[in-house]
């Protein structure tokens, strides 16, 4: 049977090893995947206007810029496009583009992939998702 | 003569400072364990700003050569010719700003590109007006602007937050300048970037 002294310093070093994991990494700012609500209907019109006044600094849809070229992101891997130089986190970071994994690297990049370059969030769920809508369209296009 | 039930208490006493001991040497270990893992997510904090950083300073560097491009390009009047190579000067201000605090935060600046790549990468080879360029421009300004009020959020160091909105600042500038010359009507609504 355990002493008190003992389930103490058991204790203590539970907490030291939980603060330890705990601080390693940023803490995520946003509830997790599951309990978020579903992304609003997207509108591709609006969504090309959005797209090339929000993302257009560093992205085109068919030139490796400071981002990726974006034409054929969805059902693409992460990290896959050619030409382009990405982070240690993209190339980690193993997901395939859809509206739901688009939809939360806009919101919070730096959260979804912890040392990414881009560190843009688009904070409107409405312009995230005439975004993501204006993505799937061109990606079926050429 | 010894008195062995005092030897006793005196042993029970010795073996709860130990425990004492042993509890306080637990908290300074959890102290420690605390501050190190405080020490390893500011480094984390510090590397991504770097990152990030990197990115604002390759999209400098793509302004730049864009402004150059244009400069280049012989398709500009001499006064606004005159005006792209202000704007062009204000954007080296920025990589000179963002160069700086990527080496005060102990980063690497990312090396600029040659200008042939920017220019593929921009489609440079379909201006044919002076129109065109600062379509192009403007284009590059706003989405600058955007891009730079975007990132705050994402922003550890709270000093950085003046670079990135000082930054914006100039770009959005830029962009009214741009838009007024090339005729283009006053948005209507507030806010007009980020």
């Amino acid at each position: 049977m355990q002493t008190w002294p003992s389930r103490f310093v058991m204790l203590l070093q539970l907490a030291a090893l939980h603060m330890e994991t705990a601080s390693a990494a940023p803490v995520p700012r946003h509830p997790p995947p599951m309990l978020q609500k579903a992304p609003p209907p997207g509108n591709p019109v609006r969504g090309a206007d959005i797209y090339e006044a929000k993302c257009g600094a560093c992205h085109s849809l068919d030139a490796n810029r400071i981002g990726p070229k974006h034409r054929g992101i969805f059902g693409r891997k992460s990290g896959a496009v050619p030409g382009f130089r990405y982070s240690a986190a993209l190339k980690k970071l193993d997901v395939v583009w859809d509206a739901q994994t688009l939809d939360r690297w806009l919101r919070n990049p730096t959260a979804m992939a912890p040392g990414t370059a881009m560190g843009y969030r688009l904070a409107v769920a409405q312009e995230r998702a005439d975004v993501i809508a204006y993505l799937k369209q061109q990606s079926s296009q050429r | 003569m010894i008195d062995v039930n005092d030897f006793q208490s005196r042993r029970r006493i010795l073996s709860g400072s130990a425990t004492v001991l042993s509890a306080a040497g637990m908290l300074a270990l959890l102290n420690t364990s605390a501050r190190a893992a405080g020490t390893k997510a500011k480094s984390a904090n510090i590397a991504q700003d770097v990152r990030l950083l990197n990115a604002a300073l390759s999209l400098e560097d793509e302004g730049i050569a864009a402004y150059q491009i244009g400069a280049e390009s012989k398709l500009l009047t001499p006064d606004v010719l005159k005006v792209a190579v202000i704007f062009q000067g204000h954007h080296k201000q920025h990589r000179d700003d963002l160069t700086a605090a990527i080496k005060r935060l102990g980063g690497a600046p990312v090396k600029a590109k040659p200008l042939p790549e920017y220019a593929k990468a921009l489609n440079a080879a379909s201006l044919k007006d002076q129109t065109g360029v600062l379509r192009l421009a403007l284009k590059l300004e706003r989405g600058a602007t955007n891009a730079y009020l975007g990132l705050i959020p994402s922003l550890d160091q709270s000093d950085l937050y003046v670079l990135a909105a000082r930054t914006a600042a100039d770009e959005s500038f830029h962009a009214a300048v741009l838009g007024h010359v090339l005729g283009d009507a006053i948005l209507e609504k507030a806010p007009m970037f980020g």
